[in-house]
């Protein structure tokens, strides 16, 4: 690349179409049936708490009927207050995610000051609708965005469709394969107090209850070690919870099921 | 029609390398240097138009001269680290390229252009110990022709640099803590602003390169943040990641 560059503006998406188009990334050509053999990645979900919002992803990535990979990162910190959970075809999607979190720290860089939230997530659906051609023929990119809202002081999230329509949820929200299956759980537990502890459990709970229905979705793998990615955005930042909290929050869910110990549970023994 | 004069080569770049100078030379210090916990950029500057910025993860900005001119330089460096930085990895973003790609630009500039860039610029990289070779701090200056040279500990550009390296000169340690060096280098500033006087917080530019946070390692302090490492309070903000 010319240190010195024709582009002057504050996009690094525009920076590199005008300067380096050759790094972006370019899906022609008929990819049907090659789209099939690619690993897709799940079912994700967020919500707001009491502090802000979660975002949670399951592992597990699957190409066709098989299994791509057990331990696929689907939940990303795109700065230092939002997160992206991806559904859809994996490679187009961690790209996606990967040149969101440049394109805001870029924009910082030059202006002085971050985007406001929803231009974040404004910039997100612009970057979907450009993927739409590839999205036509299996490639989809659908992700859902969250972060907190240094001006509002609440969590916010978002959710997009492939023609990169963007819909903001007040509530939760669930997308990929097990997604209906997820958002059906958190309907029955979610409430607008949740504390954190409470939302660990209810995204355990909802990715579970979802890897239950649904063949593509992992899950909890505790033969393996393998938790969901669970993070949460409040003020201080982003916070990603470790896999022992995911761990107990499970043993938590298991026991109330088998109706032992469920004296310490604040759950009331809802099932999922 | 007249005829052209001829002028030696000689004479344009003394003229060019004159006319740069004057210009430098109206504007204030910025000073960079070294503390145990990174490095430390402080400016004279009451605006709110910044000298000081993040380039990348480890790897700061500092501009005197004309504004316009120093802050296109700052954009040019923020896009060549990040497409250096998102076409290869993160850590492959380095204040040594980034400086000779300055070097040449300016150099280039001073040549080529009828009239020169009347900047100088400054690069401070911070080490990163989990990287073999990396753990090393660096900084390098860019002078209006383009001239590149490389610092141990800490540099002074700008205006009045002689009288501010003085003081620095005398008070500089290796591993200071970031209390004394935030207080030499206001002490710097001091000898080197206009009658030697006295400058309170809101009318310093403090940035820091922070080694211990992870990632974005670049901090912009708040007047209260100054007064809190000038006070040997509380050392930074914590890491918001």
């Amino acid at each position: 690349m010319q240190f010195r560059t024709e582009y002057s503006g504050s996009s690094f998406m525009e920076l590199l179409q005008v300067e380096c188009p050759q790094l972006l990334p370019n899906l022609q050509g008929d990819l049907t049936q090659l789209s099939k053999s690619l690993p897709h990645g799940t079912t994700v979900l967020a919500f707001k708490f009491v502090d802000g919002v979660f975002v949670a992803g399951d592992r597990l990535a699957t190409a066709g009927m098989q299994v791509a990979s057990r331990d696929i990162q689907k939940v990303f910190r795109t700065d230092s207050h939002s997160m992206m959970a991806i559904s859809g075809a994996a490679g187009p999607c961690i790209e996606m995610a990967r040149i969101l979190s440049v394109e805001l720290e870029h924009y910082e860089k030059i202006e002085g000051e971050p985007l406001n939230i929803e231009g974040k997530a404004n910039k997100l659906s612009q970057m979907i609708r450009q993927n739409l051609p590839a999205a036509m023929q299996g490639l989809a990119v659908i992700p859902l965005f969250a972060g907190f809202d240094r001006r509002r002081k609440s969590g916010r999230l978002w959710k997009f469709d492939v023609t990169g329509g963007r819909y903001e949820e007040t509530e939760f929200d669930s997308t990929g394969s097990g997604g209906l299956f997820a958002r059906e759980s958190l309907k029955q537990n979610w409430h607008s107090g949740q504390s954190r502890s409470e939302s660990i459990v209810s995204c355990v709970r909802a990715l579970t209850a979802a890897a239950d229905e649904d063949r593509a979705t992992g899950g909890v793998d505790l033969r393996r070690g393998i938790f969901p990615i669970v993070m949460c955005a409040s003020e201080s930042g982003i916070d990603e919870v470790s896999e022992s909290e995911i761990e107990s929050a499970y043993h938590e869910i298991l026991n109330t099921r088998s109706g032992a110990g469920s004296a310490g549970s604040s759950e009331g023994g809802t099932k999922p | 029609m007249s005829m052209p004069y001829y002028v030696s080569p000689e004479q344009v770049q003394a003229d060019k390398a004159e006319f740069a100078r004057k210009g430098i030379a109206r504007g204030k210090s910025i000073v960079a240097l070294e503390f145990v916990g990174g490095a430390l950029l402080m400016a004279e500057n009451t605006t709110d138009l910044t000298k000081i910025g993040e380039i990348y993860d480890r790897v700061a900005f500092a501009g005197v001269g004309k504004f316009s001119e120093f802050d296109q330089m700052r954009k040019l460096g923020v896009r060549f680290a990040d497409t250096t930085g998102y076409a290869y990895s993160r850590e492959d973003v380095r204040a040594r390229g980034l400086a000779n790609a300055y070097s040449q630009a300016i150099g280039e500039s001073f040549t080529r252009e009828m009239k020169p860039l009347e900047i100088e610029v400054l690069l401070v990289e911070v080490g990163d110990d989990r990287y073999e070779g990396h753990n090393r701090n660096s900084i390098y200056r860019v002078k209006f022709d383009g001239f590149l040279s490389d610092h141990k500990g800490f540099c002074v550009i700008g205006g009045n640099v002689d009288d501010v390296q003085q003081v620095l000169e005398g008070g500089y340690q290796a591993g200071m803590p970031a209390g004394e060096a935030a207080g030499l280098a206001r002490r710097a500033l001091e000898a080197g602003s206009d009658g030697g006087s006295n400058l309170g917080v809101d009318d310093l530019e403090v940035c820091l390169l922070d080694r211990e946070r992870s990632g974005r390692k670049f901090v912009r302090l708040s007047a209260d943040q100054v007064q809190g490492i000038l006070d040997g309070r509380a050392e930074v903000e914590p890491d918001p990641s």
